[in-house]
């Protein structure tokens, strides 16, 4: 557990972005990986009480609040009716309800955590962080950046008429995943692939080679699979050994795309 | 930290250690029914109700709980009595360790989900782990439970 | 005969307690007030303390204590839970000099708070002298560096242990010539196979208070399957007589063998017995994952014989097994991975023969965990017979029903008992009925390319040790005509202290709320070893029925006496003594306790000890059908359907449960369920995050049947549950994945990973 020696439920963001500027100053999010760790924090930073808890659409893109918590990602029906499964599917894996009323997508994204399912998924869908300071960011550049002392606000999620599946290996159901991978295909017909859990941050391959650009086959889903394996670096740990993974993202891009043509996203 | 909350029915106000985790503070205040299973969020023992949510106390700071209403099974006792009688039928409970925090849950699923299916009960519930069971008999149990719950309401 | 408690689904009697939430386990009862106890614990897999420094530690405000290897008693001891004396050598201090394996205790601290504890645990100063471990099982024995090479290291029973070779038990059983018998067979396979150290992940961690009582007592309260073990391994760690011990098992949250290993008890105990102070201990998850009692990592080689026709002729069996950096449960628990599994197949065997090793290793000392050494064995035996099956083009389980033993025969590998009560040929015919295996023997593609299979494993266990585990009862009768029973076993949720009161009921004509039962304190209860060994129900049930027996005819005779008649003119119903001549001339049970009250001179009362010369062996069969993902590798289990001989089941719902509770722990182990250590011997699976036991979604349908036998020397015809239920999936899993992929998986668990590595290699 961490410990604190000052508490700050903030009242505005720019409160909350100036204690965030001392030396030992933490935002808390839902504090499911925080806890587990031993930190000396100076000042525990509260965004409860700011409003940060809605899932909001407009006519061109959802806001989901830092605050708002996978619980809410996995229920939304606009969501579900904006893009599918694939953002419940990203989460309704992750330990159980109990945990998912208590982890935040603000805490999930910031933390850019290897193994995170909702980053994965909402980088293949062309989501952005709206920063309190850098303003708004693509995900798939967040996600190279080093922790800063900067404030996730929001994640800003487009309306663009993409859709996206989404697909995991795990060894148990409730385990984080051996490898995790997205399709999206986006309104102009082009797609992508984001890959997580290599067991490295997600990363986002793109198909610059129109490999799919002539319609989903079984035989360009492969191209593409292997293009994007072929890309990627992958890791060895507990959960799998690189070489696995590397066959795994063949697999899953593969499934995925298909999964994308056959309208099961 | 001073916070006013709610805690099973009984309005109240206390100066916390805010960043203390909920578990702790709740068994401090005489909530025992509230385990501790692990340090990783990933048993459920803990779980309590937060704004009638499902939630990890362990994970849940003390400070968060400030002006919200908390639900531990001291303050469901009928409700847990009658659930854990379906459990006791199938001898589900065994060590009985487990069982506040699946009971809370059950509360949970039952407030929120109406008529779930098998695969729904178990996925509401997979965040509870049990060593003893193999879970069947839970199954069981909360399947006649709801059951018969459906079979009172529409009597 | 039909009964009226026996046989049914009686609900547990502390089934409302549990649920509602009520403080009944270690740390809802522990007084406030508890210095809290925490232990230091070594960075290193094998070093030695060169200096260690507590004085800035000690100075931390409200440290109560801080305890090195210079403050504790220099004898050694083991914290395994047996009956003394202990077949575990004597390897052990509460804190040692060498450290030997990550997570060793190197210092006990002890303060008002758990903050002051955490702080004053950051300032031990320790200067190591870092030595190299030996991690590999493979080169422990004989290896230069010794894990035990002080010179008061003692083996107290023989048991083939040598500390000056690593070896913590080794010898060799058999019978016939296993050499001539496998010369002259038609086929003779030869398999290694390896099972991996599993953790118990009882719900409820290790934990433990003590304090001194008005009697200046050591009172322990702990969450232990062994409290009269506990009290005498204290009583010699500490040097203090056992009449200033006490201990007290609560309700436990859960033990399957863990909490069999006195895993915490010595360190609140010794921190009272330095302060005078109640003291406290709950292990973390971490903790309990890291420095804890899980099963033994075993390798086991396997030469099966067998004739064209599919007659089994020959096993020969070698077993390495790694007891890590102690010897708890080393030399028995390797016992059973030849001795379980080798007489599944008596029928036509003409010669076995069984070998082992245990070693000593730098990694976490191992422990009991349910099904102790057989669990491992029978995915060994039951793998190879499905090997065996594939070489000999048989069906499996027409193999199986070939050679397995049946009732009235001899099993030469288990002691040379008979199995007196054995439906063991029911469990197969039945569970291959029941998942269908003519059908589905053939491996089926579906539509999406999954492919679905079946597969099969036998096992048995035993029903407790015999002639050495003891069960006692004391029954007696209170003033009102209601009961009390005392029994030192222990409850650990598996239902025995309602399973005993439906066993007293039955023999007593009375309802179960008339008996009030009390377990388990070792100032109070009878003599018992404790709850493991499978031996509750059959040995302590055995004692149940005894003492009531007694019982009864002491409330004959002294209804008979009320009544001016002799014992034998007269009948006792449950409720009161009457005279078999004239019905309405009664005397009310209520009557004779209260008359025990008043010049009485023979108490209403029975105390029996029961033991057995034998262990009848429970026996099942187990089937799954899975579904395997040929392209991720990932393996869906559909079904498992198990069908069990326990000869009489007495609570027919908490027998299902056990075995499907035991049937999940061993898909676990099968599939998931791991401990990895790193290159320097840090256990990386030291968390529910990292080590994954199953979850509700990760099971499929679990279907439990009964096909019982009668067991002559147990009560009610009862045998064992307990843990032969783990000992199937593993085997019966493999097997299918075997046959729906072609790759045998030999190492344990069957992850997806090697499933498609082996179909690429095959490919």
């Amino acid at each position: 557990m961490f410990t604190t020696q000052q508490y700050v439920v903030a009242s505005s963001l720019d409160e909350a972005y100036a204690l965030n500027q001392k030396p030992r100053a933490t935002v808390l999010g839902g504090c499911g990986w925080l806890k587990m760790g031993r930190r000396a924090i100076g000042t525990a930073i509260d965004l409860s009480a700011l409003g940060l808890d809605r899932i909001e659409e407009f006519d061109d893109r959802f806001e989901l609040g830092a605050m708002v918590t996978l619980r809410q990602i996995e229920t939304s029906e606009a969501l579900a009716a904006a893009f599918g499964p694939c953002l419940r599917e990203s989460v309704r894996h992750i330990v159980g309800v109990q945990f998912r009323n208590c982890a935040t997508i603000g805490g999930s994204i910031w933390g850019r955590f290897g193994f995170s399912d909702p980053l994965t998924c909402l980088t293949a869908l062309g989501a952005s962080v709206r920063l309190h300071h850098a303003g708004l960011v693509p995900l798939s550049e967040f996600i190279r950046m080093d922790y800063d002392r900067d404030l996730l606000v929001a994640v800003v999620l487009p309306k663009a008429g993409q859709r996206a599946v989404y697909l995991t290996h795990r060894a148990t159901q409730t385990d984080f995943p051996v490898l995790a991978a997205a399709v999206c295909r986006r309104a102009d017909g082009t797609y992508c692939a984001a890959v997580g859990a290599r067991p490295q941050r997600a990363a986002l391959v793109e198909d610059t080679e129109g490999l799919l650009a002539g319609g989903v086959t079984d035989a360009s889903a492969r191209a593409f699979a292997d293009f994007a394996a072929d890309r990627l670096t992958f890791s060895s740990n507990l959960r799998g050994s690189a070489e696995f993974r590397r066959h795994l993202c063949r697999v899953l891009v593969r499934r995925a795309a298909i999964q994308l043509e056959e309208g099961q996203a | 930290m001073k916070i006013s909350y709610t805690l099973n029915g009984r309005a109240r106000t206390d100066e916390v250690d805010p960043a203390r985790p909920l578990t702790e503070y709740l068994r401090a205040q005489g909530c025992l029914s509230v385990k501790r299973g692990c340090e990783t969020s990933n048993c459920g023992l803990c779980t309590v109700l937060v704004d009638g949510r499902p939630v990890l106390s362990c994970t849940t700071l003390t400070a968060r709980i400030n002006g919200k209403s908390v639900l531990t099974l001291e303050g469901l006792e009928d409700r847990a009595a009658e659930i854990g009688g379906y459990l006791a039928a199938q001898g589900a409970e065994q060590c009985g360790f487990c069982s506040p925090g699946l009971i809370m849950n059950i509360i949970a699923m039952t407030d929120e989900l109406t008529d779930p299916t098998e695969d729904e009960i178990r996925e509401y519930l997979a965040g509870n782990l049990c060593r003893c069971t193999g879970y069947v008999s839970q199954l069981r149990a909360i399947r006649q439970y709801l059951a018969d719950r459906k079979e009172a309401e529409q009597a | 005969m039909k009964h009226r408690y026996v046989g049914r689904a009686v609900p547990k009697s502390d089934a409302r307690a549990l649920t509602t939430g009520k403080p009944v386990y270690t740390d809802d009862i522990a007084p406030a007030g508890c210095l809290i106890v925490k232990v230091l614990r070594s960075p290193h897999a094998h070093a030695l303390i060169e200096d260690i420094n507590t004085d800035i530690a000690k100075k931390v405000p409200g440290i109560a204590c801080v305890l090195t290897w210079k403050d504790v008693p220099q004898h050694r001891f083991t914290m395994a839970g047996q009956t003394f004396p202990e077949p575990s050598p004597y390897d052990r201090l509460i804190l040692d000099r060498r450290v030997r394996f990550v997570g060793d205790a190197v210092a006990i601290v002890a303060g008002e708070t758990e903050e002051a504890v955490d702080r004053a645990l950051r300032l031990v100063k320790v200067k190591y002298e870092v030595l190299e471990p030996v991690l590999d099982p493979h080169t422990a024995k004989d290896n230069p560096i010794l894990v035990h090479p002080e010179s008061d290291w003692v083996a107290n029973c023989p048991v083939g242990a040598d500390n000056k070779r690593n070896l913590c038990a080794s010898g060799q059983d058999g019978h016939g010539d296993i050499e001539a018998v496998l010369a002259t067979c038609d086929v003779v396979l030869e398999r290694t196979y390896h099972t991996k150290a599993n953790q118990q992940a009882m719900m409820e961690t290790f934990r433990t208070f003590t304090q001194l009582d008005a009697y200046g007592r050591l009172n322990v309260i702990s969450s232990t399957q062994v409290p009269f073990h506990v009290r005498r391994i204290l009583s010699i760690a500490l040097g203090i007589p056992k009449s200033k011990i006490r201990v007290v098992k609560p309700r436990l949250g859960g033990g399957f063998g863990a909490k069999q290993t006195v895993v915490t008890e010595i360190y609140p105990a010794i921190v009272t017995m330095k302060t005078g102070r109640p003291a406290k201990i709950i292990y973390t998850r971490y903790e309990s994952q890291i420095a804890s009692s899980p099963r033994h990592e075993m390798e086991v080689t396997v030469r099966i014989g067998a004739m064209r026709d599919g007659t089994i002729r020959g096993i020969d069996l070698y077993t390495l097994s790694n007891t890590g950096a102690f010897g708890e449960h080393g030399p028995t628990t390797v016992g059973l991975s030849g001795h379980k599994p080798i007489p599944l197949y008596s029928a036509n065997q003409e010669a076995y023969r069984f070998r082992y090793d245990v070693v000593y290793t730098n990694v976490m000392s191992a422990g009991a965990y349910r099904g102790y050494g057989a669990t491992q064995g029978t995915f060994a035996v039951e793998s190879i017979v499905g090997e065996l099956a594939d070489v000999l083009g048989i069906d499996p389980v027409e193999l199986r029903l070939k050679n397995l033993t049946r009732e009235g025969q001899i099993m030469p590998a288990y002691y040379g008992e008979t199995a007196n009560a054995c439906a063991l040929d029911r469990c197969v015919t039945r569970v291959r009925e029941m998942i269908g295996w003519d059908e589905k023997v053939k491996p089926r593609v579906m539509p999406d390319g999954k492919i679905r299979a079946v597969g099969m494993a036998m096992a048995m266990q035993g029903s407790g040790i015999s002639n050495v585990d003891v069960g006692s009862v004391i029954i007696r009768l209170s003033d009102d005509g209601t009961y009390n029973m005392l029994i030192g076993c222990t409850d650990m949720g598996t239902g025995c202290d309602t399973i005993l009161a439906q066993m007293a009921a039955d023999c007593l004509d009375c309802r179960m709320e008339q008996i009030a039962v009390y377990a388990s304190d070792t100032d109070v209860a009878p003599y018992d070893s404790g709850s493991y060994a499978s031996a509750t129900t059959y040995v302590t049930g055995m004692a149940c029925v005894r003492a009531c027996t007694e019982l009864r005819e002491k409330i004959v005779r002294a209804g008979a006496k009320h009544l001016l008649l002799t014992p034998d003119e007269v009948e006792f119903d449950g409720a009161r003594v009457y005279a078999l001549s004239d019905e309405t001339r009664a005397v009310t049970l209520a009557d004779i306790a209260y008359g025990a009250q008043c010049g009485c001179t023979e108490a209403l009362s029975a105390t029996v000890s029961h033991s057995s010369p034998v262990s009848p062996p429970p026996f099942m069969a187990g089937a799954c059908e899975i579904e395997v993902d040929p392209e991720t590798g990932h393996v869906e289990l559909l079904d498992y359907v198990a069908a069990v001989d326990c000869g009489t089941p007495i609570n027919p719902a908490l027998a299902r449960v056990q075995t499907e509770g035991g049937l999940v722990q061993g898909i676990g182990m099968a599939l998931y369920e791991d401990v990895v250590y790193s290159d320097k011997g840090v256990d990386l699976s030291n968390s529910f995050m990292q080590y994954k036991i199953p979850s509700r979604l990760d099971i499929g349908k679990i279907r439990v049947v009964f096909e019982s036998s009668y067991e002559k020397t147990g009560p009610f015809g009862a045998k064992s549950i307990g843990e032969i239920v783990i000992n199937t999936p593993s085997p019966a899993i493999a097997d299918a994945v075997a046959r729906a992929t072609g790759v045998r998986v030999r190492t344990l668990p069957i992850t997806a990973e090697k499933i498609v590595m082996g179909m690429q290699e095959k490919a």
